[in-house]
């Protein structure tokens, strides 16, 4: 039952919320010990949040849009009271004192948290082995990664622990680990979903947004959570998208452009395998017959996203990182004077993936190669920039495969850290240039697992993007395009 | 130990340069809402945002930008599009370990500060800043390196802070110290600041070097830091010019470091060296937008500038014939309006200042206005009142006696100029009786003419009680010898 039907069963009082959430408890009381999807359950505090709203609806007061929909939250926004770990030794045991505004405004829309979600360490990674609390596995093959960094909220999701999650994507960390997964994964415009209260990673390129079965649960997920937040100065200052209403219009006359350099097309990046390719390719085939026009199209910066992205985000990360030195909260590790504290405490607390990209990103800002490297890469951006604000002045979206490959085997690329780098390269530019991407799945790889493949559009085209994914989606479970 | 004489020997010349922090008298701090005020209670204006707790986020301020656009254009900085930037470094008082500030792009830059004297001191930028908290060290040496236990308070942490940094265009100790008055007198004026020293509300580093004289080299400078008043400001940074001449003399050099005052031992001692100094790894703050002033707000900001104190000195100074000091004193005491007001309405203006600087050095003036201020002067100029009276008259107004009016306080007293030829015969009294003197006032030199001439008023007061007009007195004299 999707989320939707589930909430208007529980707004009607044809379901009680308290029964929709054991169900899901009972779920994950069973099968998460396998799949480690949550760093924390809170089936107690997702009980009474349910009795309230069945209580809400018995007395006649409008429960919200998302009634009773089980939720599960990455565990890298604050939650209340609530464990917020970022799957880091730093901060176990830490319970922040506030909620993220995405925390708020699941809860008023009355979707109801039943856990937070397992996650690489403070979102670096893409396949969340680099946890401290021990890897998440795809429900779908539990041999396999189930992606990253977002892959406790998308397993938590495939395995029917929650109809909804909430991830947040740096470079892919939610339209990857969707893709893997079978999911709709959706990564907003930067500034569409406040960040206040998601414990920062690349501050420039964070975003948070919902993973679901479908693009219509997808689409009121963004909705709820989406808007203007003054407690966000990066965030835009423009009402919640209207996306649910625009879902149906379909792409008669779109303009899709399959952008060469991240499809597996000459000059562009390696790697991409040629199932994924092929599943990308029958997409533009299906958008095409259900009218949209379809051109290849050339962003040549595009390829030097992935190089990019590794000086800004561990720049980045470098100095957001720095707060945790045992001084205020999380771990610390006693020593004689403060200095030395403060380092026995970060060289326990973070895990090695963790240290690698703060002495990169420490290294890129150092003065003397700022220029040669934090800077180019701020030029990169502007560049990339261009390159697809002139890109849309010929397109509407831009269709281009979510990542190289399916879900890969877990432990496959922990050795070198380079081949799991490669798995954002398509994810990344969107990032880079703080535009929304969504990742829709559109069939199966050879090896059986799914493939998605992902919608770009520029700045604030959501509507469009929804549109263009629900035509997708239709033909994806249609008879048409797969075979 | 031997305290340093006063000046530097004649063939070295003093360079300094001034680093001034003002906390900004807002109501709230620089990027949350959390009270900017002095609490004696640690840790209770605090919120996630000031004590940088994982996931919060900045909101600047806009009433702290006002006020530093307001100093920037007192100071005549021209106000250019800027940005917030992360200064980094590990220190347990800045909550995120790092400091958000301004660097390549400060908001002012380019004005400068004209001394009472004319004397111009360019000012390279004032840029907005965030205070750090307050870090106390317990046992051991009282150091962060050797202490048993630190506490910190974070109620100051997010204060808005301006650093107005000087050119090193000032040559003197004294031009030094003017500089600082200066500043606080124009803080007060624009009203953005308390500005008061011993507090902390405006903290004085001083960059000092010495050169020869007739050079314009800048040589290896030193910072002073740990400046607590104008006086210890003069102290500093005569003991470190004549520290760097002795170094030179002895063929040494200074090294390029930071160093602490210490006003109790009037000597610097060695801090940290520039050469090991952190390299801060300064970059633009993701979490902040960019602040672009529109001209219509930078002409509202001019618009509203009250008269500044240099321009209220040469106000009057143009009426007047007084010595600067004078001047100085007025405006600094913020009586300015009140001179200018009596001499508007006709009383004469040296007079007034004269009067003002003696015999109003009291914190409450406000008894006195403008018109009663016209008034008394007039009656002393018209010969009603004695000099000796008018000051006396002057103390009462200001305490509100007789409400405030001056005739009916001198007329309680029963003052009342002695009539001329009362006087006449009194001087001519004092003629026959010291013929000596007499001779001296009239066939003496310049200075026994004057000695004499106070001899002869001195007595007249001393006969009348000090009831007789001094002018009256002299013109009689000059009669008297000249016919």
């Amino acid at each position: 039952m999707s989320a939707l039907d589930l909430a208007s069963a529980v707004r009607s009082g044809e379901r009680s919320a308290v029964d929709v959430i054991d169900e899901h408890l009972a779920r994950i009381e069973a099968r998460d010990s396998e799949i480690n999807a949550f760093n924390l359950v809170t089936a107690d505090a997702a009980r009474e949040a349910a009795a309230a709203v069945d209580a809400a609806v018995a007395a006649g007061k409008d429960p919200g849009p998302l009634a009773g929909v089980p939720i599960a939250i990455k565990d890298n926004m604050c939650t209340t009271g609530v464990a917020t770990t970022c799957s880091s030794k730093i901060l176990e045991g830490w319970e922040p004192p506030y909620d993220a505004t995405v925390v708020q405004r699941v809860a008023a829309a009355g979707a109801v948290m039943v856990g937070k979600t397992n996650l690489d360490e403070f979102a670096m990674g893409s396949s969340t082995e680099n946890s401290a609390f021990g890897p998440t596995k795809n429900p779908l093959d539990t041999s396999r990664v189930p992606g990253g960094s977002s892959g406790g909220s998308a397993a938590a999701v495939a395995a029917d622990f929650a109809s909804l999650s909430l991830g947040s994507d740096t470079g892919g960390s939610i339209r990857q680990p969707a893709a893997f997964c079978g999911l709709v994964g959706m990564k907003p415009t930067y500034g569409a979903v406040s960040r206040y209260g998601l414990i920062a990673f690349g501050s420039s390129l964070d975003q948070i947004g919902p993973f679901s079965k479908t693009v219509a649960e997808s689409a009121a997920l963004l909705e709820a959570i989406g808007g203007h937040d003054p407690l966000d100065s990066t965030s835009i200052d423009q009402p919640a998208f209207d996306l649910t209403s625009v879902l149906d219009r379909g792409v008669e006359g779109m303009r899709i452009g399959i952008l060469r350099e991240l499809s597996g097309g000459e000059g562009g990046v390696e790697g991409v395998s040629a199932d994924v390719i092929a599943r990308t390719n029958e997409a533009a085939a299906a958008l095409e017959k259900a009218g949209a026009i379809v051109v290849e199209v050339s962003v040549p910066s595009a390829t030097l996203g992935l190089s990019a992205y590794y000086l800004v985000a561990p720049a980045e990360a470098s100095s957001n990182l720095s707060r945790f030195d045992g001084v205020r909260y999380g771990l610390r590790v006693d020593a004689s004077t403060t200095g030395e504290m403060m380092t026995a405490t970060r060289t326990a607390g973070f895990g090695p993936e963790v240290k690698r990209r703060i002495m990169l990103g420490t290294y890129a800002l150092s003065a003397g190669y700022y220029d040669a490297f934090y800077g180019k890469a701020l030029k990169v951006r502007t560049m990339m920039l261009q390159e697809f604000a002139s890109v849309y002045a010929e397109v509407d979206l831009l269709l281009t495969p979510t990542a190289p490959t399916t879900a890969f085997q877990l432990g496959d690329r922990t050795a070198n850290p380079m081949t799991m780098y490669v798995n954002d390269v398509c994810t990344i530019p969107s990032n880079l240039i703080g535009h929304p991407a969504i990742s829709v799945p559109f069939g199966v790889g050879d090896d059986g697992l799914p493939v998605g493949v992902q919608l770009l559009g520029p700045a604030l085209s959501e509507p469009t993007i929804y549109q263009a994914a629900t035509a997708l989606e239709a033909a994806a479970s249609g008879e048409g395009s797969l075979s | 130990m031997t305290m340093h004489e006063p000046s530097l020997p004649k063939e070295w010349e003093l360079v300094v340069g001034l680093e001034v922090h003002v906390e900004l008298a807002t109501k709230t701090k620089l990027f949350c809402g959390c009270e900017n005020k002095f609490s004696h209670i640690p840790n209770t204006l605090i919120c996630p945002t000031c004590v940088g707790l994982p996931g919060s986020l900045p909101v600047m301020n806009e009433k702290a930008v006002e006020f530093a656009m307001r100093l920037g254009r007192a100071l005549g900085c021209e106000i250019h599009p800027s940005v917030m930037a992360r200064k980094n470094y590990f220190y347990p008082d800045m909550a995120k370990d790092f400091q958000t500030t301004q660097y390549d792009q400060p908001t002012n830059a380019d004005g400068q500060l004209a001394l009472a004297d004319g004397t111009v001191v360019g000012i390279e930028r004032a840029h907005i800043e965030e205070d750090a908290g307050k870090t106390t060290h317990v046992g051991g040496g009282g150091r962060i390196n050797d202490a048993t236990y630190s506490l910190v308070d974070y109620n100051r942490a997010g204060v808005p802070l301006v650093e107005i940094v000087s050119r090193p265009d000032i040559r003197t100790v004294e031009h030094a110290k003017a500089y600082v008055s200066e500043l606080r007198d124009i803080l007060l004026a624009i009203e953005v600041s308390d500005a008061k020293m011993e507090e902390g509300s405006m903290r004085v580093d001083a960059n000092v070097s010495v050169r020869p004289t007739g050079s314009d080299e800048l040589r290896t400078r030193c910072e002073l830091k740990n400046i607590n008043s104008v006086r210890s400001l003069g102290r500093a940074i005569e003991y470190e010019a004549r520290r760097h001449v002795d170094l030179y003399t002895n063929g040494e050099a200074p090294r390029q470091e930071t160093r602490h005052w210490d006003e109790e031992g009037g000597r610097s001692t060695a801090g940290r060296s520039k050469e090991d100094a952190d390299d801060y790894r300064y970059f633009q703050e993701p979490d902040l937008v960019p602040l672009a002033p529109t001209s219509e707000q930078i002409a509202e900001i001019d618009a509203s500038m009250p008269v500044l104190p240099a321009a209220r000195r040469a106000r009057l100074g143009e009426r007047s014939s007084v010595a600067d000091e004078v001047i100085v004193t007025v405006v600094e005491r913020g009586q300015d309006g009140l001179a200018l007001g009596a001499i508007e309405a006709g009383a004469d203006a040296d007079k007034v200042l004269t009067r003002i600087q003696n015999d109003l050095a009291v914190d409450d003036w406000s008894a006195v206005t403008s018109e009663s201020l016209a008034m008394l002067i007039q009656m002393e100029t018209g010969g009603e009142l004695t000099a000796t009276q008018a000051k006396q008259v002057l103390g009462e107004m200001a305490a509100g006696e007789h409400g405030g009016d001056p005739k009916a306080i001198a007329a309680a007293h029963g003052f009342e100029a002695m009539e001329s030829d009362e006087l006449e015969t009194l001087v001519d009294q004092l003629i026959v009786d010291h013929p000596d003197e007499w001779s001296r006032f009239v066939g003496g030199d310049d200075g026994d003419r004057k000695k004499m001439q106070g001899f002869f008023t001195g007595q007249i007061m001393k006969a009348t009680k000090g009831q007789a007009d001094g002018r009256a007195v002299a013109q009689l004299l000059g009669q008297k010898s000249a016919g």
